[in-house]
């Protein structure tokens, strides 16, 4: 790990993106106009299958290398030295990157492919493409960054393309705001997470190691010790709660999740790409990324495990009442980031990073298939119109079926062996209760996803007869790439089977080198439970089995009716969930009402207090010069025209003398002449 | 030149001056006027150089170089006073002084 192998195609991975970016922002519309949308997918589905491709063959050289020397490493240039701080633009690969790297570009990959089906109407095809490939970019940047402050110039990148991909259609002022307040939650967590830099970076300065390159933090972070940063908690602590409220802003978590949501105002595509597959599984990526340090504080990671706990199952019982289809998949996004973060806060990394890997499988198949369901009913999103679809969308309907059955755990599909694996960490490392508040979400996953399935595609169709006689399935480009997402949510999971079936774990293998510092191993070890694990994930199954059976009862059969179920067995939980918990009115209430209030608080000061006092300072002004005009015109023009008045009456007087005629004044001369001397005469004598 | 005295200079130099004087004062002809003052000027210089040279040896040259600046003097008086005189007819078409008495204040 001390000496990574130095490689010059890395740069390549990352840049592409940012290539094809710039050359749709800056020739995109006028290809599009001249040439056709053809000219723009090329270049926006190109960069990114390059990238891929590259990704790929760097995946291959990695396998040669001995596993505890799988370090690649791109130095581009010196960015700065300051202080001590001195920071490359470079780029990192590990096994731990390349994963990121991979599900990045494979499935951002396909997704852009998907796009050009999907995307095809609209007028602005080149903006949405440039956008798509910025946003690769971005993230590319913050898997691959050497160091942490790159690092997180990728984490305000993906958040600067979330906003105007979740605002594209800019028209609509919804979507605009939608775009607004994921920004803007997006903020806080950005704040906690400089605040963490500065924190770490001034802790690692204490004892002698002045860096925030990541290996390097790897290194020294031992050093750390017990520094304590405020009253008593020690640094790494400090840190990691910053990291993780950081996190909780681009993972959507409690507290920080109620954009997520509203994010769905964008292009479907956009929602299975930033917020499901790459964007919002940054936070999980980056404490995966920092596990030696997380791992440094007990504290940290138990707030990790216990907020992913909470909001999984919090966002779960929401996810059963929504009738937005995307929105379901939104909540099931939050809940499932939530599995991810107990896999991290537990201690069970690989789980965590292999959820994270079969998430964006099954997600993004989830998105894209709603996708073609809305795009087969021209934009329609509520569930309540739709149904009986799964003999005119059939690739879309089996796909999306095993990505549900890929999400809700049922062997052997990818999700049970990454989900189940992350229930069972929770309960292996003396969590129980961790693990209960996950069994039950697990059960009321099953519920809402097939409550979902059930209302899209079976029953009688509910919308107009105008949307019955559209209805088709989606064009090839578009459902290839389904087909493509239900394989891998199908298989993806079998790099890693559960210990109870087989010892067959390559991913874990090939993880181990980024999870070895001492620290990491010494929470890793902390299992309890060996030999358990077989009968929870029965346990585990059977709850997800009754969820399945209650969705069918209710939503299939309509044994049960849902309506009566809501009311009168549970009326205000099912007000609260079908509301949100009111979160969003408590963020009005709590956040942006203050807020405004103290908008206005402070325009009413400004129009009145400074502006008064602007105007009694102009009027003081005013007053003065008016004083001071009274002055000049009466006393300073008074003595100037007096001067005037004086030598003018003067003149007047005196010109009389001026006769003009030259022998008048040659005698007034001569008369003067004989004036002074008879004077002189006089007074001689 | 045993006859002449100082006086002989000094009763030439009145003759010139009160001739000159009078062409000043009758002649409505700036030119007129103009050689009044030359006669005037002259006269003033018989003067100095008369007291120049009956005055003893303390100032022997004082009076005739105070006369040559006197020559000078009327040569550049001359020459404003004609160019003035030539405008005043430019303009009114005579050189009569009493038509200049639109100079009055």
């Amino acid at each position: 790990m001390n000496n990574p192998q130095t490689v010059d195609f890395i740069r390549w991975i990352v840049v592409l993106p940012l290539l094809g970016a710039a050359f749709n922002f800056l020739l995109g519309a006028t290809l599009q106009k001249k040439l056709g949308r053809f000219a723009v997918s090329i270049t926006g589905c190109g960069v990114v299958i390059a990238s891929f491709a590259l990704a790929v063959a760097a995946f291959l050289r990695m396998l040669e290398l001995v596993p505890s020397q799988r370090f690649l490493l791109d130095d581009l240039w010196r960015w700065f030295d300051i202080g001590g701080l001195r920071l490359d633009i470079a780029f990192w690969l590990d096994p731990l990157s390349i994963v990121m790297t991979l599900i990045v570009t494979g499935v951002g990959g396909l997704i852009h492919l998907y796009s050009t089906g999907y995307m095809h109407e609209d007028p602005s095809y080149w903006r949405f493409f440039a956008w798509l490939n910025l946003f690769t970019f971005a993230m590319l940047t913050l898997v691959l960054a050497d160091n942490l402050w790159l690092m997180f110039v990728g984490w305000e990148g993906v958040g600067l393309c979330s906003f105007a991909l979740i605002g594209f259609w800019y028209t609509d002022q919804v979507n605009t705001s939608a775009g607004n307040k994921a920004f803007i939650f997006n903020r806080v967590g950005d704040w906690a997470f400089v605040v963490a830099l500065y924190s770490l970076f001034s802790g690692l300065s204490k004892v002698g190691h002045p860096t925030l390159i990541i290996r390097e933090i790897a290194r020294y972070a031992p050093l750390l010790g017990t520094q304590h940063a405020y009253a008593g908690i020690s640094v790494a602590t400090f840190v990691t709660l910053l990291l993780f409220l950081g996190a909780t802003g681009k993972s959507a978590q409690i507290p920080l999740f109620a954009w997520l949501p509203d994010a769905m105002a964008g292009p479907t595509p956009v929602s299975a790409l930033i917020h499901a597959a790459t964007m919002v599984t940054a936070g999980v990526y980056m404490i995966a990324r920092l596990n030696f340090l997380f791992s440094m504080a007990p504290l940290t990671m138990l707030v990790v495990a216990t907020i992913g706990a909470v909001t999984a199952l919090f966002a779960a019982t929401i996810g059963i009442t929504q009738n937005d289809i995307k929105r379901v998949l939104a909540y099931s996004t939050i809940s499932q980031l939530g599995y991810m973060f107990v896999g991290v806060g537990v201690g069970a990394y690989t789980a965590g990073v292999f959820h994270l890997m079969t998430h964006a499988f099954f997600k993004a198949c989830l998105f894209l298939g709603s996708g073609s369901v809305i795009h087969a009913l021209g934009g329609e999103q509520d569930m309540r119109r739709m149904g009986g679809l799964w003999h005119k969308l059939p690739v879309t309907f089996w796909t999306f079926l095993v990505a549900t059955l890929a999400i809700c755990g049922i062997p052997p599909f990818a999700g049970f062996m990454s989900k189940d694996e992350i229930i069972w960490s929770a309960f292996d490392t003396g969590h129980p209760w961790i693990w209960s508040l996950l069994w039950i979400a697990a059960g009321l996953t099953a519920f809402y996803m097939f409550r979902q399935v059930y209302m899209t595609f079976f029953g009688e169709f509910r919308g107009t007869d105008e949307q019955a006689h559209h209805l088709h399935e989606a064009p090839p480009s578009m459902s290839a790439v389904l087909v493509v997402l239900g394989l891998l949510s199908f298989a993806g999971g079998a790099v890693m089977l559960p210990r109870f079936i087989a010892t067959f774990s390559p991913f874990e293998v090939f993880l181990a080198p980024v999870f070895d510092s001492p620290q990491t191993l010494a929470v890793t070890a902390q299992t309890h439970h060996q030999g358990l694990e077989g009968y929870f994930a029965a346990l585990s199954l059977l709850l997800v089995a009754a969820g399945w059976l209650l969705a069918d009862l209710t939503y299939r059969r309509k044994i049960l009716s849902a309506d009566r179920m809501s009311r009168f067995l549970a009326g205000v939980p099912y007000t609260l969930s079908f509301h949100k918990y009111y979160v969003d009115e408590l963020y009005d209430y709590a956040v942006v009402r203050p807020y405004m209030m103290a908008t206005r608080a402070a325009g009413w000061f400004d129009l009145h207090i400074i502006d008064g006092l602007v105007n009694l300072a102009a009027a003081t002004t005013v007053l003065g010069s008016w004083l001071s005009g009274l002055f000049d015109n009466y006393v300073v023009d008074g003595l100037v025209n007096l001067a005037a008045d004086a030598t003018l009456a003067a003149g007047g007087r005196l010109r009389r003398l001026q006769t003009g005629s030259i022998n008048g004044y040659l005698y007034g001369l001569l008369a003067a002449v004989m004036v002074i001397l008879l004077v002189r005469a006089v007074l001689h004598t | 030149m045993a006859g002449l005295t100082l006086n002989h200079f000094l009763v030439l130099g009145l003759i010139l001056f009160l001739l000159g004087g009078y062409c000043v004062l009758a002649r409505r002809n700036a030119i007129g006027i103009l050689l009044g003052i030359e006669l005037i000027l002259n006269a003033a210089n018989i003067n100095y150089v008369a007291f120049s040279f009956y005055g003893g040896q303390a100032a022997k040259y004082d009076g005739q170089v105070f006369a040559i600046f006197v020559i000078m003097l009327a040569a550049a008086e001359a020459v404003i006073g004609l160019a003035i005189v030539l405008a005043i007819y430019q303009n009114l078409r005579t050189i009569d002084v009493s038509a200049t008495e639109s100079l009055s204040g």
